[in-house]
């Protein structure tokens, strides 16, 4: 494991240590009380998950924009872990500091205080914009990611290629952005992300600006590969019922300064339809338990 | 491109498209890709036809005012018409002085502009990195922009004597603030999401500047070469007229200088012509290469792809 950052507290933990105590999280915030919720019908998942090593583990972490007396707190002691070949989904009220948490996995920005530890492995980010490069092709676009990564050349045409075919999108190789479809860019975004060759893919809202239609597509493409590459997966989003369709827990988080107050867990019972049951019920669970925090906030 | 991954010809796009694309594969196939060779002939054509019809209109006024002889002197020769200045023209042209005026020209136009560009590019990358340099030179360079070039050459001829370094000088000097300020541009605008998701990717310093930062401002740089290469033939005209250079080839701005003293005007149009001819060719290579660049990352609205 390696300490990617930390400031604030001091790393009472030592890397390499078996597991943070699940307690970790009731520590997290005084003042509201996390709990996991185990959906009906779910036993067990939690011991499975507290014997599989962390991916990431996030401990107290805050994060305070600006100083003095206008310094604003994005996120708040917030603690969360995502186990090996978890899909975690993170809900919460837009400004509750979805984003700015993922950009501190990614390393793109640092926390105020607290600890990230993403055990050594590769992390990679992915947004709702497809953020290709508009003067590459599809397939430059994915081989620059493994350029980045010194990949010698003659493999990164076949990586390339491979990766393309991945995600469906072989025969479009030579098309520039522009050319492609939104949910095609997003598939080739996908592709380049996997090309940084991650154990942990950090999401953020990738689906968001795509129809229904073409993001149910999506959904089950991603579960595919995640489950091909035993991917962990944190992923940010607005929408309940995507949420519910994807992960193997559901977090939510407060409005802001955002905090963990509230879990679910998903039992893992095959492929979901986003249309299905249970999908609709923990939905609608999660969606009365952001409603209640927006109360409470004064939405 | 290197990277093919099937042939063209072996893909079914119908098939394709239906199995991995949801409701927005119909964003696709908006785009006609035809292009028959009558359809290439009607657009020359439809691009074609103002400039020719522009061309007439000038030289029917010119006619006009040879036969109205308004100015009183069309007996004395003075003023000649459209039809005697083409043929004077194209007499020159069979000529061996013209076109070596046309090379020594040139020939500063390409080292001068190459100069401008060498030290504009420089001045704009080290500008676009550091900081303390922008706050301390980079409204100089913006009102360097504005100042008229043809006011450096006192300086210039002061400095270098009546030699082509002074018009070298004058040109760098009048090219190179719009062509720094074209990449300053460019690097000040590449989004800040491309280069997030260039971080994220692992790009740093030369692989960031190389594979992101440039190319992302190729845009904004080839605008500011295209104005960088307006104001540099400017200057090597007023340069010709101003800096008469003695015991060598004569430049296109020399015969313009001696068509005035032996009061020729067709021998005056004839050179401005070759020297519009001239502007308008590179001004022509410039505008392709800037929508070539455009149509290939899609900002050219409704263009054939």
């Amino acid at each position: 494991m390696s300490l990617t950052q930390w400031r604030g507290t001091p790393p009472e933990h030592a890397p390499g240590a078996s597991a943070f105590p699940e307690g970790a999280r009731a520590t997290t915030a005084e003042l509201r009380i996390p709990a996991t919720h185990q959906v009906p019908g779910d036993p067990g998942t939690t011991a499975d998950r507290g014997e599989a090593p962390a991916a990431i583990r996030l401990t107290e972490v805050s994060k305070v924009y600006g100083r003095g007396p206008r310094a604003l707190l994005a996120v708040d002691r917030l603690s969360l872990t995502v186990a090996t070949g978890e899909f975690v989904c993170l809900v919460g009220a837009s400004g509750c500091g979805k984003s700015t948490l993922l950009s501190i996995i990614a390393g793109l920005d640092t926390a105020t205080a607290g600890q990230v530890v993403t055990g050594g492995q590769r992390v990679s980010l992915m947004f709702q914009e497809p953020a290709l490069f508009p003067w590459l092709t599809a397939a430059r676009n994915v081989e620059l990611a493994l350029r980045a990564r010194r990949v010698p050349k003659a493999e990164r045409r076949q990586r390339t290629t491979e990766l393309l075919e991945t995600v469906h999108l072989a025969a479009f190789a030579d098309k520039r952005p522009h050319e492609l479809s939104g949910g095609m860019r997003q598939r080739v975004a996908l592709a380049r992300a996997l090309a940084q060759d991650a154990d942990v893919l950090l999401m953020d809202e990738p689906f968001g600006a795509l129809d229904a239609m073409t993001r149910d597509l999506l959904h089950d493409e991603l579960e595919r590969i995640c489950a091909e590459r035993a991917l962990s997966v944190l992923f940010v989003t607005h929408n309940v019922r995507e949420a519910a369709r994807l992960g193997d827990r559901v977090v939510v988080l407060s409005s802001r300064p955002g905090t963990v107050i509230e879990e679910y867990q998903v039992p893992r019972t095959g492929p979901r339809r986003i249309d299905s049951v249970q999908v609709a019920e923990l939905a609608s669970k999660v969606t009365d338990r952001l409603r209640d925090e927006m109360r409470h906030h004064g939405h | 491109m290197a990277i093919r991954t099937q042939p063209a010809d072996q893909v079914q796009p119908d098939l394709e498209r239906s199995a991995i694309t949801g409701l927005d594969s119909l964003e696709l196939g908006l785009a006609g890709t035809g292009r028959a060779p009558g359809r290439l002939a009607r657009k020359y054509w439809t691009a074609t036809w103002p400039k020719l019809l522009a061309i007439v209109i000038v030289l029917a006024g010119w006619q006009l005012f040879y036969l109205s002889n308004w100015h009183g002197d069309t007996a004395s020769g003075l003023v000649k018409s459209p039809g005697y200045t083409l043929r004077y023209l194209g007499g020159q042209l069979q000529h061996a002085p013209l076109w070596q005026a046309i090379g020594v020209t040139v020939r500063t136009a390409v080292i001068g502009y190459a100069l401008a560009v060498l030290i504009g590019s420089a001045v704009g990358a080290l500008i676009s990195r550091i900081p303390p340099l922008r706050a301390a030179v980079g409204s100089i360079i913006s009102g360097l922009q504005t100042m008229p070039s043809i006011a450096w050459f006192p300086f210039a001829i002061i400095l270098f004597g009546i030699t082509t370094s002074a018009i070298l000088f004058v040109m760098a000097l009048g090219a190179a603030p719009s062509i720094a300020n074209g990449l300053i541009t460019g690097v000040d605008y590449t989004p800040p999401l491309l280069l997030r998701a260039g971080r994220t990717m692992g790009l740093r310093r030369v692989a960031l500047y190389r594979h992101l930062i440039l190319p992302a401002s190729l845009p904004a740089y080839v605008a500011g070469l295209k104005q960088g290469w307006a104001f540099s033939w400017r200057s090597l005209m007023a340069g010709e007229l101003l800096v008469i250079i003695t015991g060598q080839a004569p430049s296109l701005g020399i015969l313009l200088n001696t068509a005035q003293d032996n009061l020729d005007l067709s021998a005056a149009i004839a050179v401005m012509i070759i020297i519009l001819a001239i502007g308008i060719v590179v001004d022509g290579v410039f505008t392709k290469v800037d929508l070539t660049i455009r149509r290939r990352r899609g900002l050219l609205l409704g263009a054939a792809r």
